[in-house]
């Protein structure tokens, strides 16, 4: 008779052990789609304009990035919208060539004219200093360029 | 008789790290992927380059002075009439186009509605925009002029698109993509390719960059 007792009343406890799986499957999901900031923005970061008519840039290799805007340490940098920022300095339009030219060092000589170069600017950067930057990534042949902007809507 | 203790791992808070992590991640993720508006620089040109004579009616002159404000054919203009004017400036289609690469003469612009006045552009490939903007000007004005221009562009593709096959340009280039990409579409990519080059060249982008003023 002992052994139909019975069975204690109780709430029955949710299994967590597939918890665990659950976790681990979004955290490597997220460990793969991440992509970590790789530069440290030396500027701050840039108010873009906001356009409609904007294409995706595809092969992120392929992508150089130029940032323009307000310094974030304005007594070592002065102050505006018009500083460049390339790699991890503040620098001067001169030295785009020699930007570009370590970037293209990196990848084949069959892709350099796929390259683009992404120019990340404040919406109250001026247009001079984008011409500057533009002027001389013609010097260089470096002809594909996208001005990063957000998608806006139409008005 | 000894009771045997079941060798068991406690893995409860297995989850918490896993969450520890997860949380880490996603704070650090960025998605966004990189978009723009893209622009093809012209080529340096050789020291000794005479630039061709272009006939006055045939370029739209749009000027950003250094308050941002605008000046079309040299006359003030508000930001959102801009791309009506660019619209119906290519689009006149008041002549010939330009004579083709073998040699034969130029075409009248057959699929043009605009008003095809005498005075405004031949073709939709002869119609340069041209940008001057001040050195002073503010970036963000700068791109949403170049915005509306793409978007007359762009409206006067999906037109031409709508009525030559039916979908829209933007379609027409997604269907593009998507057929370059998969193995079962890839007898339409030649296809797809024409229609998205005829439509190209139908309308080409033609918006060049004046050297700034810097008054």
């Amino acid at each position: 008779m002992s052994k139909f007792k019975k069975k204690k009343k109780g709430l029955p406890a949710v299994n967590t052990a597939a918890l665990p799986d659950i976790v681990f499957m979004l955290l490597f999901f997220f460990m793969v789609t991440t992509t970590m900031r790789e530069t440290d923005l030396r500027i701050e970061n840039p108010r873009l304009p906001s356009a409609t008519e904007i294409k995706k840039l595809e092969d992120k290799s392929l992508v150089s990035t130029i940032y323009v805007g307000k310094s974030k340490d304005p007594e070592r940098d002065g102050v505006g919208y018009n500083k460049i920022q390339l790699n991890d300095k503040i620098a001067s339009a001169d030295q785009v060539p020699a930007f570009i030219f370590s970037k293209r060092d990196k990848l084949a000589e069959a892709m350099h004219p796929f390259m683009t170069t992404s120019i990340k600017a404040d919406k109250e950067s001026n247009v001079g200093t984008i011409t500057d930057i533009r002027l001389k990534l013609r010097d260089v042949n470096a002809l594909k360029i996208s001005y990063s902007t957000q998608k806006g809507s139409n008005q | 008789m000894a009771r045997r203790e079941n060798p068991e791992i406690n893995a409860g808070s297995m989850a918490d790290i896993a969450f520890l992590l997860l949380i880490f991640f996603l704070v650090t993720t960025t998605m966004n992927v990189d978009s723009g508006i893209s622009k093809k620089l012209s080529e340096k040109p050789p020291q000794d380059y005479v630039p061709p004579v272009i006939k006055e009616k045939n370029i739209l002159e749009v000027v950003i002075n250094r308050n941002n404000e605008l000046l079309v054919e040299n006359e003030r203009t508000e930001l959102k009439d801009l791309k009506e004017l660019a619209k119906k400036f290519i689009d006149n289609g008041g002549g010939v186009g330009k004579p083709g690469e073998d040699g034969s003469p130029g075409k009248p612009c057959d699929y043009c509605k605009g008003e095809k006045s005498e005075a405004s552009s031949d073709h939709p490939n002869k119609a340069i925009i041209s940008v001057q903007s001040d050195r002073g000007t503010e970036y963000g004005t700068y791109i949403t002029v170049q915005n509306e221009l793409l978007r007359a562009y762009s409206e006067l593709r999906n037109r031409l698109s709508k009525e030559r096959y039916g979908v829209s340009y933007d379609e027409l280039e997604q269907q593009f993509q998507d057929a370059k990409k998969s193995a079962e579409l890839k007898g339409r990519v030649d296809e797809l390719r024409k229609k998205v080059e005829d439509i190209k060249i139908s309308y080409p982008q033609i918006i060049s960059d004046a050297e700034p003023t810097s008054s």
